[in-house]
């Protein structure tokens, strides 16, 4: 019985006036990959946001824990510290910093210490290569004036340097075309492998899970986990939709 | 849910130095501004007959202009408080080793010497009224490089040529500042550059303030030859005093044909001075000039170097940051004047403004009929980190030819809450997140100037930002 990295207990959120999640339990344990699907508006992206701190959704109900921590109790940047990444579904450009010092900067806030430059740059060439990301990216502004897909790949390559414990990939491989997927999909595949990290893996549709080993499959409806299953929920998803889970 | 974000005060500690002052060490005109006061400095200056008359020309002008009345508040400058001229009881040195202990540890404190010896050509410090210190190292006198204090010049071989240029380009005639500057002025800097030499590590200039109420009013007065090049860097600090200290120094810049300047400062007074500061340039044919300009102290500022395009193809880049925090009120902006044909002009500025400071910006464009196919554009982005501060943009086109291509744009914003979010998720505390957009706003700036001058002005962003967060 490996340990319970993430515990979500009848979590409610709101956002804005509306209340979105109506109460989730989840758990997560260590190395586990989880995928959650769901029509547009069941609040995927919502549970994402509310683990890492958006302060644009509010918790009004339920807990979190997070390697035996009280979550929700957490600064931002303490979740990100103790080993919550979140890959975003449109990070923001932020000129005047490049990727390659945004992400040294965070691997060292994480460490708590400063990583020596060679050793860094080395492990960010080697996963701009897994990723298909052409070197010039490394000095440029961050997401400045990146394509989409370079933004998803930049995301993936900072939880790829970063190492969670636990990565929540919010629909990273939606608006990719298939190389793109493929791409993104590989940089996942080499988390998964290369370390004992977890994830949660938001999307709807199933392309970036076709080369993955996943654990469990949770469907998310208005604001609930309507269904809770093994990898050939996801198979089933694909073939029939979110039909029969719809009121 | 949007929080307000509350800003201290910055410690500027730091900066503030004030080490051994001593009233029997310096010379003090008697306050307040009389002929026979300026008869006194000209006379203890040695001046030259035609700036002695120069000197009572100006005085004479400037009793009869009126303190502008468009800008910010002056109200809190009461001129007959300030000592028109103080200078430390020292000789012109060129040697470190003789420069007095107390001032030395003051510069040392500014890392002059380390900076010296880093990259820097030579160092010209002024401190108070008089430079102090004075070097400059063989490789560039070798060249034929001229760089000495202007009142030396005044007596020596190149006389001739300070009185042919100077406060020709910037007359007593401008504004009653500037009429006092012409009376009063003492100290500063003069640069020529031969034809063809191209000066290849930067110079640089110190200058500081460090008695009380003692206003300051140092003359630059460059020139760079035709296809000479030259970086100039002028710092600023000065150290924190009640009373309200006087900043209005003279830039003259002649650029000659082909020749390129570029001219950086970075200023951060302390916030109780009023920099009144002016700068102009002129450009000949196929010249270029480059103001780097950082404003980060002073209680009021005024500050608008100004190029004139003069010769055909001339063109100008401005790069500039204001940081206004509390209690400041920062007027900065530029001045372009396009007479040439195929002239060009990129202004890029931006400013930030926190815990009610105030920053505008003005730029005016002017673009005369004979300068066919000129081109420009100006670009201002102004960042408000709270709801209590203020950013104004004010922006004047003056285009007298059909035949001429120019743009305006300005942005306005915020950071958002969402930026923030972002680079919490990866780490960053807030008050990180925010410094680094704040430098990251602030990059194009620092990427203009020397290393040691960018992380200067990094670590002044930084000191800003500190207790941004409440």
């Amino acid at each position: 019985m490996s340990e319970e990295l993430l515990k979500i207990e009848n979590l409610k959120v709101k956002a804005g006036d509306n209340e979105i999640l109506h109460g989730i339990d989840l758990c997560v344990r260590k190395g586990e990959t989880h995928v959650l699907m769901g029509p547009n508006g069941a609040g995927k992206s919502t549970l994402g946001n509310a683990l890492m701190g958006n302060p644009n959704y509010e918790v009004i109900g339920g807990s979190v824990t997070f390697k035996g921590e009280n979550l929700l109790d957490m600064e931002v940047c303490d979740r990100a510290k103790s080993g919550l990444f979140l890959s975003f579904q449109s990070p923001i450009e932020v000129p005047g910093i490049s990727l390659s010092n945004f992400i040294r900067n965070s691997v060292d806030v994480k460490t708590g210490e400063k990583s020596r430059l060679l050793p860094f740059r080395r492990k960010l060439m080697e996963k701009m290569d897994i990723l298909d990301m052409d070197i010039s990216y490394a000095e440029r502004d961050l997401n400045v004036g990146f394509s989409g897909g370079e933004k998803k790949k930049a995301e993936i390559l900072q939880m790829l340097m970063l190492n969670p414990d636990l990565a929540i990939l919010d629909e990273t491989d939606s608006g990719l075309d298939i190389d793109a997927v493929r791409t993104v999909s590989r940089g996942v595949h080499d988390f998964h492998e290369s370390g004992e990290g977890a994830m949660i893996i938001i999307t709807h549709s199933t392309k970036i899970l076709e080369s993955l080993h996943v654990d469990y499959t949770h469907v998310l409806v208005d604001g609930r986990i309507v269904a809770t299953g093994g990898r050939e929920l996801v198979d089933e998803i694909n073939e029939n939709g979110f039909e029969k889970y719809l009121k | 849910m949007k929080e307000k974000t509350q800003v201290e005060d910055v410690d500027r500690s730091l900066y503030d130095f004030r080490y051994g002052y001593d009233d029997e060490h310096y010379y003090k005109v008697r306050e307040g501004l009389t002929p026979e006061i300026v008869e006194t400095i000209s006379k203890e200056k040695n001046d030259p007959e035609w700036m002695r008359e120069f000197r009572l020309k100006c005085l004479d002008l400037y009793y009869k202009q009126d303190i502008p009345d468009w800008g910010p508040s002056l109200d809190g400058l009461n001129m007959d408080d300030i000592v028109t001229y103080v200078r430390p009881n020292t000789k012109m040195t060129a040697k470190w080793e003789e420069v007095p202990a107390e001032i030395k540890e003051t510069f040392e404190k500014l890392g002059i010497p380390q900076a010296e010896r880093d990259s820097l050509a030579g160092v010209g410090a002024q401190y108070d009224s008089e430079l102090v210190y004075h070097n400059i190292r063989e490789e560039v006198a070798s060249k034929g490089v001229i760089y000495t204090d202007l009142e030396s010049a005044l007596h020596g071989e190149y006389a001739p040529m300070i009185e042919e240029h100077f406060m020709k380009l910037l007359t007593p005639y401008d504004h009653k500042f500037m009429a006092l500057h012409g009376a009063v002025w003492s100290g500063g800097s003069f640069v020529y550059v031969p034809k063809g030499v191209k000066v290849e590590i930067p110079l640089q200039s110190y200058f500081r303030l460090n008695a009380p109420g003692a206003g300051q009013f140092e003359h630059t007065l460059i020139i760079v030859d035709e296809g000479a090049d030259l970086h100039f860097i002028e710092g600023c600090s000065a150290p924190k005093y009640n009373i309200a200290n006087l900043h209005a120094g003279a830039v003259e810049l002649f650029v000659a044909k082909n020749a390129r300047l570029r001219y950086s400062t970075i200023e951060n007074w302390s916030k109780n001075m009023y920099n009144l500061n002016s700068k102009r340039a002129l450009i000949e044919e196929g010249g270029r000039m480059e103001f780097v300009s950082g404003s980060f102290g002073s209680h009021v500022s005024y500050l608008y170097p100004m190029t004139i395009l003069k010769g055909d193809r001339s063109s100008l880049e401005y790069t500039g940051i204001t940081f206004a925090g509390e209690g400041q009120n920062l007027d900065t902006g530029m001045k372009v004047v396009h007479i040439g044909r195929d002239t060009k002009s990129i202004v890029s500025s931006k400013s930030i403004s926190k815990s009610g400071g105030y920053s505008t910006f003005r730029s005016v464009v002017q673009i005369q009929n004979s300068a066919k196919n000129a081109k420009s554009t100006t670009d201002c982005a102004s960042l408000m980190l709270d709801d209590e501060s203020r950013s104004d943009t004010v922006p004047v086109m003056d285009v007298r030819t059909q035949d001429a291509d120019v743009g305006h744009e300005a942005k306005i914003g915020r950071i958002s809450d969402e930026a923030v979010f972002y680079l919490m998720s990866r780490g960053m505390s807030e008050e990180e997140a925010r410094t680094m957009i704040v430098s990251g706003f602030a990059d194009n700036v620092s990427k203009e100037l020397p290393l040691e001058y960018a992380i200067e002005m990094n670590n002044l962003i930084r000191l800003e930002m500190v207790g941004s967060i409440g």
